[in-house]
């Protein structure tokens, strides 16, 4: 499961002072805000994108990993695999239903989608390879992921925390059956370990932009965060993700792919090298290796499903009227 | 129908084991009820979470309103008569 920095929201609002201050004494005393309860036109606005690109990036993020489903190396892997990839589609499914309470329809966030308008973890524009991207999306994609969830679990908004409690619950799995596929690789033939080592050199630097522009360039994070959406900045969780994951590729037995990283004793910390950003903006906006294979597949299943949708209405409706007549005649 | 018909949706609700009752999980689009049920089992009890699921239309929930809270809840406030801890009994009677 797979969020990522909210890219573009407004956060400006018209309410009175009165009504803001209120509702921002609610959140300091930590309640939660339900569905029907009064708020922040941004406040909605700023969940709706984030909830709906959250939904959205479970679902393209199917993609990228039923690429293998197929071709997964033992019936053991495949089943795993499978179950991962179902588990993504659940969590989108809960996620859109979290954002739909907010007054978006799933209509609305589902033509968004296939039309190219909405955005999703820019993570899954990156092509699947080779067996060993799926050990390292799971460890790392998924890895990432937890990170950003973990907090979200205690977000304001009690729809959406209560989607990511399920989610991160399910989600442990997917990270442990991804670094044991890296783990295997590791300590096999020569060949294998070089595949694990490719794939740990593509994914590591897109990993790391999962977490979202660097803290000065966050448009939206101060109000994000005064509003308890937002419980850490988006470089705060990627130092947290780092600290994580490099014993894990020491045991690993590979090697990142920063020159620049170097334990900060100091710091108690990793120090890790520059970000390409000029490449997370170019994949945001469209440019990355995968994005038009993406939408198109989203759009070419939800086009070809119309059928079973309209079939499936047209049948619960003729039923529905066979009933009433039975119950007018008895 | 038109593609302009959302399909209807469904609230969720898990019974975990027996004995327990059934606890409002989430909610999922279905055409009709046996589907939905289908759906719920799918989407919302793949590790085990339950024995048992309800469906029900969204639309057939009557809710009370937010904005009613203090109407509705308050007056139960001042009655605090209604809890054991109201009434003074001597230690010497032991528990009750």
């Amino acid at each position: 499961m797979y969020s990522q920095g909210l890219i573009g929201s407004g956060d400006q609002t018209t309410e009175t002072p009165k009504f803001l201050a209120a509702f921002q004494a609610r959140i300091d005393a930590d309640e939660k805000i339900e569905p029907n309860d009064p708020m922040p036109a941004a406040y909605r606005k700023t969940l709706i994108r984030q909830i709906g690109q959250h939904a959205h990036s479970e679902i393209i993020g199917m993609l990228p990993e039923g690429n293998w489903i197929t071709r997964a190396p033992t019936l053991r892997r495949k089943a795993a695999l499978l179950a991962k990839v179902q588990d993504e589609g659940g969590h989108g499914l809960y996620l859109y239903s979290a954002a739909e309470t907010l007054g978006v329809s799933r209509k609305q966030m589902t033509e968004e989608l296939v039309s190219g308008r909405a955005k999703y973890s820019s993570i899954f524009n990156y092509p699947t390879q080779t067996w060993a991207d799926i050990g390292a999306i799971g460890w790392l994609v998924d890895g990432a992921a937890i990170m950003n969830q973990v907090p979200l679990c205690r977000c304001s908004y009690g729809p959406y925390a209560r989607a990511m409690i399920r989610v991160c619950k399910e989600e442990s799995f997917h990270q442990r059956q991804g670094y044991e596929i890296m783990l295997k690789l590791a300590e096999g033939s020569p060949a294998q370990k070089e595949m694990a080592q490719d794939a740990l050199n593509r994914w590591w630097w897109p990993s790391l932009m999962m977490f979202g522009p660097p803290d000065g360039a966050s448009e939206h994070s101060d109000q994000s965060t005064r509003w308890k959406i937002k419980r850490f900045t988006n470089d705060e969780l990627r130092q947290k993700f780092v600290d994580a994951t490099v014993p894990q590729a020491q045991r690993l037995g590979l090697s990142l792919p920063d020159p620049a990283l170097a334990w900060n004793e100091a710091g108690g910390r990793y120090d890790y090298g520059e970000i390409d950003w000029d490449e997370f903006w170019a994949v945001v906006k469209g440019h990355g290796p995968l994005n038009k294979a993406r939408v198109a597949a989203r759009k070419k299943a939800w086009e070809d499903g119309a059928w079973v949708r309209e079939a499936a209405l047209a049948h619960a409706k003729k039923r529905a009227a066979r009933q009433s007549v039975a119950i007018a005649a008895e | 129908m038109s593609e302009a018909e959302e399909i209807p949706l469904w609230e969720v609700f898990i019974r975990p084991r027996n004995g327990l009752a059934h606890r409002h999980c989430g909610s999922l689009h279905a055409a009709d009820a046996e589907m939905a049920l289908q759906a719920a089992r799918d989407v919302y009890t793949r590790r085990g979470e339950g024995l048992s699921v309800w469906v029900i239309p969204s639309a057939q929930i009557v809710a009370s309103d937010p904005q009613d809270r203090n109407v509705l809840f308050d007056p139960a406030d001042d009655k605090i008569y209604r809890h054991p801890s109201f009434y003074n009994i001597p230690d010497d009677v032991g528990h009750m």
